[in-house]
């Protein structure tokens, strides 16, 4: 048992639900207790979601337990199958339901004889794997399904296409910028003049698999999800893949460069429409379509120069804002870390140039002391070490989940791709600059020097408040407690009261509705 | 003519798939209101990403609560838990020192069937800070619900009343008051010679004061109110004592009050809205013999101050979708505003402990000429969802996981979780109630000249998550 207040991921039945609810058309099924089913609510309103998200609990009450869950769950993928018509339906169970032990599998078997649909049994270990996880993991599982039973039905299309193309793997629902990184990698994709054969989970129609091997290559945006499924088309299908993040100006080229190691020896460039030049197409967006090249090179970047920060996130955006910082600003990052623990290696590998110091951990409060330890200029995390800043006083900007509905931007904000440099370049002048205009509001003693005579308007009449009305004010929350005060004052007042007591207090509020 | 109006209640019960809060988020709530007590839940990751999610910004505040969360060797019993939670507790007392330790079993507790009631007074005797036990679980229980296991179990640790010898109860006679709210004289307020009243339910403070004053008005003193603001200060129990209770889904309490610690239950409609808070007065008074005073002039004068709401309400027809057990009180409340409610869905039910309630419903309903609205237990959400595609009612009262895909499909959304953690309770929040219910109505009149009422694509279907049919 430990004692936990926050967890970097979430438990493993959200990232099967993001996977599954990233899919059109696929409906998914918990097996879980009244209660379990707040993915629904995360999805709707932090994603802003039109539709109603595509996942139902089969209820786990008394009544279960006793009688056991088979005809529920049978009845209830049955049924779902009948009013939603799906393509798949995917049963997960959470980890309540997992001590349960009950054969869900031998359930999600006898549905799939009657129902219409196929139906997958998501196979993960709640115990042993958190969201970040299962999500690849039953990403995988999915797509490993249907290009098997595409090539038990022999429909498989293996026949790989004459232009230059690729499946970007990896973009899920409440994914950090998932979105508006998607975008960019089209965006990307189509000046580089590669076709893009599949996106998958996110807006894919599970009919999209077995279509995968006809791409050329794969590209991995994060590391955290696709992963596997890129490791299983290398395995199955002999398909490269690329999972270099195009994060910052660095990667970009290396990404870039990747992309056309595999185009070029892949297929026949001819082929495209337009000869693309790689080299000079990456130079081009560096130094003038970027703005972040430039931008480290300006005047008021060179106050950034020394300065010391800290980095924490999960393993990809950690990496990524860590060199970017090092080698494309010139800033010093004093530590910085991941809480995916299971990526150790790869990321202790790819910054341990770049930084001081390296944390792996997923106990927010040693990296809460190893920010009070450093006293960073700046912290660049998730939405915890936010608040870690804040209660430090030191500027904060979030880069990667666990994030909150203002990371779930209605603009433009990719991470990726030439515009994500731009993107990750001004929070990183901002919190510098922020940290700088408060230093010098200390230097100059702040706003104003003069004393403030008198806080409040004064009047002729003075009210008294009697100590128990006192005591009921400051019960009331802080964000409403001066109104209230103006309001029963403007009644006292008004009715010629001068001792405030509970009862006005009262009287003064229900007067508020006449 | 008025149409035929069904005069019985009646109940189903879908035993449906529906969406509520787990048990557990009672903590939210109740870690604030009892200023001395630490909340450990115990649990999976699950729960704690749920508390997580919910409480949002709170848990950077360092909240007095934690997840004591459970992993592999504890589930498979490899670990001992008396030991573990030990630990854990130990340092909960050496960091915040707590008056109460308050352990909250989840699902996961009940299915390994850990023995929390069998460990916690071993390990309260062991290091000296008092321990509850309250199975909040979402396998029994529905949000709002927990609220009421802690309070089942809080109702233990009250101590005995006393009384002195040859109590009775007597009525004094009226003395001269000014009628309010002119209270140009400080007077002594007497109260009339009554048992104890303790008043069950958690509210915020200043709600409890209001509500406290509109009793003494009535010349009834509040001896106390559980829980207390502070865990020492709970209140005294046992035969003799009146009990009432403010929200409709405290009915294990009440239960435990009556049969554990022997006290009187006053069943009464709730105090939400005017027409609540005067009916919940009213059944408390006669039982002390006290014949209540102004009370009808108190709730006519709320309801001419809320005349501009009650215009923009007036005919517009309601659905309960139902998760937080307040729907009957809220239900009653719309109706005797003017609102026509089709549906009230609720996960569960008490009949007993509601049946003021229901009493109320109906001669609301009775009153207002409109038909007594569907109740349904354990509701289907897909299928009332199928029922609101066909009576498209202007307003559906409906959960987080709802409420933008109806909005965007034209159906005007109430979250229904603001009802729980908004003061709806007494006359003075009257307002407020209605400032709720008709902030969707009044923001979609602003945004209609948009004309823009449907945001979903037409192939996407009213009901259906999955955009083309097969």
């Amino acid at each position: 048992m430990k004692l936990a207040h926050w967890m970097y991921a979430g438990p493993a039945h959200i990232g099967t639900l993001r996977v599954a609810s990233s899919f059109k058309n696929v409906h998914a099924i918990m097996h879980a207790p009244l209660g379990d089913d707040y993915f629904n609510v995360m999805r709707s309103m932090l994603e802003r979601e039109r539709n109603f998200t595509p996942a139902t609990a089969s209820i786990v009450d008394r009544h279960v337990l006793a009688r056991g869950s088979r005809k529920r769950v049978v009845d209830n993928i049955l049924r779902k199958d009948k009013e939603e018509g799906p393509d798949l339906i995917i049963l997960t169970p959470t980890c309540t339901s997992s001590i349960l032990q009950e054969d869900l599998k031998n359930f999600v078997d006898r549905a799939s004889i009657i129902s219409d649909c196929n139906v997958i049994f998501a196979d993960v270990d709640h115990y042993q794997v958190n969201e970040i996880q299962a999500a690849d993991r039953t990403l995988e599982q999915v797509v490993r399904y249907y290009l098997e039973k595409s090539h038990r039905q022999e429909t498989l299309d293996q026949f790989v296409t004459d232009a230059p193309s690729v499946n970007i793997i990896g973009i899920l629902t409440l994914g950090f910028h998932n979105r508006h990184d998607c975008r960019e990698l089209r965006r990307l994709l189509k000046d580089l003049d590669i076709r893009i054969n599949q996106i998958i989970p996110e807006g894919g129609s599970v009919e999209d698999p077995k279509n995968l091997p006809k791409a050329r290559f794969n590209l991995i945006p994060y590391r955290e999800v696709g992963l596997m499924t890129a490791m299983y088309l290398n395995k199955e299908f002999g398909m490269p893949y690329v999972s270099t993040t195009p994060m910052g100006a660095v990667d970009m080229a290396e990404c870039i460069r990747q992309i056309k190691k595999y185009v070029d020896t892949l297929a026949a460039p001819i082929l495209s429409s337009k000869r693309v030049d790689y080299e000079s197409y990456i130079d081009g967006q560096t130094r003038f379509v970027s703005q972040a090249a430039w931008f480290s090179r300006s005047i008021d970047c060179q106050n950034f120069t020394g300065k010391e920060t800290v980095v924490f996130g999960d393993a990809t955006h950690a990496a990524s804002i860590t060199k970017i910082l090092a080698r494309e600003m010139g800033i010093r990052v004093s530590c910085t870390g991941t809480y995916c623990k299971h990526d150790a290696e790869w990321f202790k590998e790819q910054i341990k140039d770049f930084c001081d110091e390296i944390i792996i951990t997923d106990d927010h409060a040693e990296v809460g002391d190893i920010i009070a330890r450093v006293e960073p200029s700046a912290i660049f995390g998730t939405q915890m070490e936010r608040h870690i800043g804040k209660r430090l006083e030191i500027p904060c900007g979030v880069i990667s989940a666990p994030a909150h509905i203002q990371n779930f931007s209605l603009g433009y904000r990719p991470f990726l791709g030439y515009e994500g440099t731009n993107q990750i370049a001004d929070p990183v002048y901002n919190s510098f600059a922020l940290g700088m205009e408060d230093h010098l509001l200390e230097i100059f003693c702040g706003h104003d020097t003069k004393e403030i005579m008198t806080k409040s308007l004064s009047t002729d009449m003075s009210l008294i408040w009697d100590p128990e009305s006192r005591l009921e004010l400051n019960r009331i929350p802080r964000f409403v407690r001066d109104e209230v005060k103006r309001n029963t004052e403007k009644f006292a007042r008004r009715k010629g009261i001068s001792n405030v007591t509970v009862e006005v207090m009262h009287a003064a509020k229900e007067a508020l509705s006449t | 003519m008025p149409a035929k109006i069904d005069e019985t209640i009646t109940f189903e019960c879908e035993t449906g798939n529906y969406h509520t809060f787990c048990p557990i988020s009672c903590v939210s709530w109740l870690y604030q209101k009892i200023e001395d007590s630490f909340f450990l839940v115990v649990g999976t990751k699950t729960c704690g990403y749920f508390l997580q999610n919910a409480l949002g910004v709170m848990i950077f505040a360092e909240p007095r609560y934690a997840m004591a969360e459970l992993e592999e060797g504890d589930i498979s019993a490899h670990l001992n838990d008396y030991e573990e939670l030990k630990t854990l507790c130990i340092r909960i007392k050496k960091d915040r020192d707590p008056s109460v330790i308050i352990w909250i079993g989840t699902c996961t507790t009940e299915i390994i069937k850990m023995d929390l009631e069998g460990m916690a007074p071993k390990l309260e005797y062991e290091i000296g800070v008092p321990i509850l036990v309250a199975r909040a679980n979402g396998l029994d229980y529905a949000f709002t619900q927990g609220e009421d296991t802690v309070l089942a179990v809080m109702a233990h640790r009250c101590p005995e009343q006393e009384f002195p010898v040859g109590e009775s109860k007597k009525t004094i006679t009226k003395t001269n008051l000014f009628p309010f709210p002119f209270l140009k004289e400080k007077k002594l307020v007497e109260y009339a010679n009554h048992p104890p009243l303790v008043i069950f339910g958690s509210l915020p403070s200043n709600l409890v004061s209001q509500l406290n004053t509109e009793l003494r008005r009535q010349f009834i003193k509040v001896s106390g109110w559980l829980p207390a603001q502070r865990y020492a200060d709970l209140p005294s129990l046992g035969d003799g004592v009146y009990v009432c209770g403010v929200n409709p889904f405290l009915s294990r309490t009440a239960t435990t009050l009556i049969r554990r610690k022997k006290c009187e239950l006053i069943v009464a409609p709730f105090p939400i809205g005017p027409d609540g808070t005067r009916a919940w007065i009213e059944k408390i008074c006669p039982v002390f013999g006290i014949e209540t005073q102004s009370l009808e002039e108190r709730e006519e004068r709320i309801w001419e101050s809320l005349k501009d709401y009650l215009d923009l309400v007036r005919g517009k027809s309601v659905f309960l979708m139902g998760d937080n057990l307040l729907e009957i009180s809220l239900a009653r409340f719309l109706i005797r505003c003017g609102m026509i409610v089709y549906e009230i869905g609720i996960p569960y039910m008490d009949k007993r402990y509601q049946a003021a309630e229901l009493a109320l419903l109906q001669d609301t309903c009775i009153r207002m000429c409109i038909p007594i609205p569907r109740i349904v237990e354990k509701p289907d959400n897909s299928n009332q969802i199928r029922r609101m595609r066909e009576l498209q009612p202007d307003l559906a009262i409906t959960g987080m996981a709802h409420a933008n895909p109806l909005g965007a499909r034209g159906i005007g959304t109430k979250w229904s979780v603001e009802f729980t953690f908004a003061q709806i309770h007494g006359f003075a929040n009257a307002r407020d109630v209605l400032e709720l219910v008709t902030r969707p109505l009044r923001r979609n009149e602003n945004l209609d000249n948009l004309d823009r009422t449907t945001l979903v694509r037409n192939k996407n279907e009213f009901y259906t998550s999955t955009p083309t049919p097969r």
